[in-house]
């Protein structure tokens, strides 16, 4: 048992450290200061659609900025607006059904579909500054990331446990303490595991984003994305093997500088009635907690925030009594102000969804058939990439994960490579595949792999390692054959975890489908039969009729299979393969 | 009624109530006219100076009854009045001791004790102050900076009683606080318990206290509350006169909880309470299933042995206490044995019948095929499963075709629990199988036709 006082840790073991880091958190604040002001002057400058994009190495750092800076705020935004949707949908239950259907749907639409309504809106929300086509693009980036996020924590709320819900009623919690305190601890897992996907398929929207077409205009702007793009139309290798490493080198940053720090720090929010033994550990964390300067800035911003909110909350009328929780579950009468809101929002509804069949009546029957042909290819184009994903990775998954010291090597490795944007490699790979006479077809599908295949393997690791081990022994005991060991142990095993990791992945080739079926190459412009490229085309040329319908399909295709096969699989295996206690 | 028990009904009056409940119910409303009724219109008082228990058998309704006088749980019908003022709007100051202690393992010890006074706007200083005082109190000093899970379940309930405790609550409500917790630390716990509010170390002025144990009750109460079930409802409300501190062995002790315990076998004979909404309420003994108790048939089997070892015939209370049983956990395996007609239950003593002891004398097979003709005959729900697969061509009917037909009596949680009683017993008695991961019932032989056909399956 372990028994600290409560500041002795800060105060003592800190001696050997504190001048150097808060020398180094210092010049952090320093470039942060530097890239708020660059970057606001940027944007408030005039709007440029087409910014010139300089291939020389030199001006990477400051585009690599403008795409981490994109990246940053959209997931900002992202995880403002996920935590506001869970609270709403955990706790209205009358809009709850609604908006977890809502849910649902929106993440099966592909990202770039929204591109065309969100940027148009955003300059002519703000025609006369560069703002309005970034915060476009932002919001392009968003859509990647927000509802997984939103899902995450609308069933942490959910899952909380009812006495611990009890507690913080019966003791008087303001929302805002029941929020700080059971709320978001609950969720800090599930939201950490999730903002790591979901920057990852930030990334993966970005390298794509930054330069498109939409009509007859084109739009460009300066960023990592744009760069690789610009090397790859222009052909010039070197250029494009510099933006790729600075890709990279951003994302293993990001896992050692902050992913990892807050899987570390996270621990502390699991629900476990026993400390478990193996514990992550992050150099970056431990250096964090040993800062004089953060320890004392951070507890003296709490308090001075936090304290006043409390000594307020506590004196207002709901605090004072203590609400009877089955009053939440109630529905309530409908008052004047829902009844208003409630018929503005049927007829806002009815409104758009005339304007829209207004809309899918310019498409014409041939039109119709060309696109569920290339729904049929890319549907076949996903589930290969998704067989193909399965097969190589079970084998080798498994055996990393029947083999604990390998895991622990590869497990981060193949969670780093699941965050890289498989976009980004992309054109080297296209380019390579054309010098042997491989098409965008078959480039297709690498490209579905490659963004989809590290979900697959990192489930599979970690089913094979939760196989217990007197499972095993007792297979070996009965000298079971391979095959019997295969059918009768691991299968069963890893199967709830092949299933999700199946599930991710065919999102993510859905997704992923858009931008590879539909590419710009050495001048010139590739495209197979396909559903994705489709959309690509259709948004390049302005043509809003077949998009709207292509998306409509793309995501009753997912929808569909999400609820035929995917569904399904959960519930088997939550029934029949789950491995108790 | 031994000499130690008084009945309640006057001397309840003498102080002003803290709570005071009138009438309360609560029920489900079922999509069908029908609606479930939990507890029945009910009028109870906490009033300074006690320590009331309320104990009863699993679904009389105590946890919900200690929600609703609590303010946490609003009543379907009737008030719950703090000091006179409805609960609702009263400024009360109470607090509840988890059976899962509830405590947030994200805060250590300390923060833990801390976040009650946080809410109620208490200075940083003074709340420190005061939670380590009552760290202090009960007996955690120096533990301040460890988490939750770094402790014992008896020290985690420590943490749960200083958090309760360090807001001053008036009223201290208890939902089963020592039954997470191993005997010996459970015995301890309660005796410091006591000691406290016999020095009156704290300023709480009524404990309420939920149990299923007879003996911690009438170790630790002023007032006993016993609660009857379907709906729940108050049996019995007596004063505890044997003088603190009591000793287990004395007379005045075991004979009141024999006295307690005679109350929860003896066949309910209370007349069931008006109701004045006009609602249709089904009382559920008059209704055509059985609630079948959650006990296995191998328990059946093993208390059916016991018996006839002891020539037949037992006292209840003294067979829990043989096998170191909670009661609670015993009354169900008893009204099973009784529900299938291998026992008799009156006054408190166990007898078997001639059925039961040719079951307890044979052999495996024999005794399966006992128990399905037993199983047939005396409840309905099984037959119904039974019937209903033979009459089928396929010899399959999904769970939801019973859940349905069980939801108009039971509440929805209750439905499922019966299923998956009656799918033990009938599988034990082979007399239908279940399968889990197509949710349906199955007759053994399809079963085993299937079995060699769909060998891919798996």
């Amino acid at each position: 048992m372990k028994i600290q006082e409560p500041f002795a840790r800060t105060f003592v073991t800190v001696r050997k450290w504190p001048f150097f880091i808060d020398v180094g958190v210092g010049l952090c604040a320093l470039a942060v200061f530097f890239a708020v002001v660059h970057t606001g002057e940027y944007w408030l400058g005039r709007p440029v659609p087409v910014v010139p994009i300089s291939l020389k190495s030199s001006s990477l750092p400051l585009y690599a900025l403008y795409s981490v800076i994109r990246i940053g705020i959209a997931y900002v935004l992202s995880l403002g607006f996920a935590l506001a949707y869970g609270y709403i949908a955990a706790y209205n239950k009358r809009l709850e059904p609604w908006m977890i259907a809502a849910l649902d749907i929106l993440q099966s639409i592909p990202v770039l579909s929204f591109l065309p309504p969100l940027l148009l809106a955003m300059i002519a929300l703000i025609p006369t500054h560069q703002l309005g086509i970034e915060l476009g693009v932002i919001l392009l980036i968003f859509t990647g990331q927000v509802w997984n996020l939103a899902f995450s924590f609308y069933s942490s709320l959910k899952a909380i446990p009812r006495e611990m819900m009890e507690a913080s009623r019966i003791y008087r919690y303001s929302g805002w303490q029941r929020f700080w305190q059971l709320e978001m601890p609950y969720s800090a897992i599930g939201l950490v595991w999730n903002s790591i996907v979901s920057v990852a398929n930030g990334w993966f929207a970005l390298m794509a984003c930054e330069m498109f077409q939409l009509k007859e205009s084109s739009y460009q702007l300066p960023g990592l994305g744009s760069y690789i793009q610009t090397a790859t139309y222009e052909g010039n290798m070197g250029a494009l093997v510099a933006g790729i490493l600075t890709m990279v080198l951003i994302v293993v940053a990001t896992d050692q500088l902050l992913w990892r720090p807050l899987i570390a720090w996270s621990e502390k929010f699991k629900f476990e009635q026993v400390e478990s033994a193996d514990r992550v550990t992050s150099p970056v964390l431990e250096l964090l907690k040993r800062s004089t300067l953060i320890n004392s800035l951070s507890t003296r911003i709490v308090t001075s925030i936090g304290e006043p909110i409390y000594r307020s909350l506590a004196k207002s009328d709901s605090c004072r009594v203590v609400k009877p929780i089955d009053d939440d579950q109630k529905r309530g009468g409908f008052d004047v102000l829902s009844w208003i809101v409630a018929f503005a929002a049927v007829a806002l509804v009815g409104w758009g969804a005339t304007r829209g069949i207004l809309l899918l009546r310019a498409v014409s029957g041939h039109e119709l058939l060309i696109l569920l042909a290339g729904a049929g290819a890319t549907f076949l184009r996903v589930n290969g990439a998704l067989l193909i994903s399965a097969l190589w990775t079970i084998p080798v998954g498994v055996a990393i994960g029947f083999n604990p010291r390998v895991a622990a090597v590869i497990q981060p490795v193949a969670q780093v490579l699941a965050s890289i944007p498989a976009t980004a490699f992309f054109p080297i790979l296209l380019i390579g595949l054309m010098k042997i006479g491989g098409g965008l077809g078959i480039g297709a599908m690498a490209l579905m792999l490659l963004g989809t295949q590290w979900y697959i393997l990192f489930n599979v690791i970690a089913g094979a390692m939760s196989i217990p081990s007197d499972l095993k022994e007792a297979a070996s005991l009965y000298r079971f054959t391979r095959w019997q060991r295969w059918r009768t142990l691991i299968l069963p095993g890893i199967f709830p975890y092949l299933v999700t990791g199946m599930v991710t992945a065919s999102g993510g080739a859905w997704n992923a489908s858009v931008f590879a079926e539909y590419t710009k190459l050495q001048n010139r412009t590739l495209e197979i039969t396909g559903l994705g490229a489709q959309i690509s085309a259709a948004t390049d040329s302005g043509n809003f009729p077949v998009l709207l319908i292509a998306t409509i399909l793309i995501s009753l295709m997912v929808v569909t299979v999400n609820r035929l096969l995917w569904r399904r699989l959960y519930r088997l295996a939550e029934t029949r393969y789950k491995l108790l206690g | 009624m031994p000499e130690a028990a008084v009945q309640n009904e006057t001397l309840a009056r003498t102080g002003e109530a803290i709570i005071r409940a009138q009438g309360i119910e609560k029920y489900y409303e079922q999509p069908s006219q029908n609606r479930i009724q939990v507890i029945s219109a009910t009028d109870l008082e906490i009033v300074p100076g006690e320590i009331l228990a309320l104990l009863g058998p699993s679904g009389s309704g105590k946890s919900t009854m200690l929600r609703m006088l609590s303010g946490l749980s609003r009543p379907s019908a009737g008030e719950v009045f703090w000091h006179g003022k409805p609960i609702d709007q009263a400024e009360i100051n109470v607090a509840i001791v988890f059976q899962s202690f509830a405590l947030f393992p994200w805060l250590t010890v300390l923060e833990n004790v801390e976040a009650p006074l946080q809410a109620r706007g208490i200075d940083p200083e003074e709340r420190r102050e005061r939670s380590l005082r009552m760290l202090d109190t009960v007996g955690l000093d120096g533990f301040q900076a460890a988490y939750p899970k770094e402790l014992s379940g008896g020290m985690r309930q420590r943490v749960g009683f200083a958090r309760a405790l360090v807001v001053e609550p008036e009223v201290l409500f208890m939902d089963e606080p020592f039954s997470a917790l191993d005997v010996l630390t459970a015995e301890n716990l309660r005796s410091e318990l006591l000691e406290l509010w016999a020095k009156k170390t704290m300023p709480t002025k009524a404990v309420f206290i939920v149990t299923h144990n007879i003996e911690e009750a009438v170790l630790l109460a002023d007032r006993i509350i016993v609660l009857g079930r379907n709906p729940g409802h108050i049996r019995t409300d007596f004063r505890v006169q044997i003088p603190q501190p009591r000793d287990k062995k004395s007379e005045p002790f075991t004979q009141l909880v024999d006295y307690i315990y005679k109350v929860l076998t003896r066949p309910d004979v209370m007349p069931q309470a008006p109701d004045q909404t006009g609602t249709k309420v089904r009382d559920q003994r008059q209704m055509h299933y059985q609630m079948l108790p959650h006990a296995r048939p191998g328990g059946i089997a093993g208390l059916l042995e016991l018996l006839l070892d002891k020539g037949g015939r037992d006292d209840v209370y003294r067979l829990a206490d043989d096998l170191a049983f909670e009661i609670d956990d015993l009354l169900p395996i008893v009204d099973a044995a009784q529900l299938l007609g291998f026992l008799k239950v009156e006054e408190g003593d166990a007898a078997i019948t001639e059925t039961g002891a040719e079951y307890g004398n044979s052999e495996i097979l024999r005794q399966k095929e006992l128990f399905r003709d037993a199983a047939v005959e005396h409840v309905l729900l099984l037959r119904q499963i039974r019937r209903a697969l033979e009459a089928k061509s396929d010899h399959t009917v999904p769970e939801e075709f019973f859940l349905d037909m069980l939801d108009e009596q039971f509440s929805e949680e209750e439905s499922l629990r019966q299923l998956e009683t009656a799918v033990n017993w009938g599988r034990y008695a082979e007399l239908f199988d279940f399968d889990a991961s197509r949710r349906r019932f199955v007759l053994p032989e399809t079963q085993e036709e299937e079995a060699g056909a769909g060998e891919e399956e798996a």
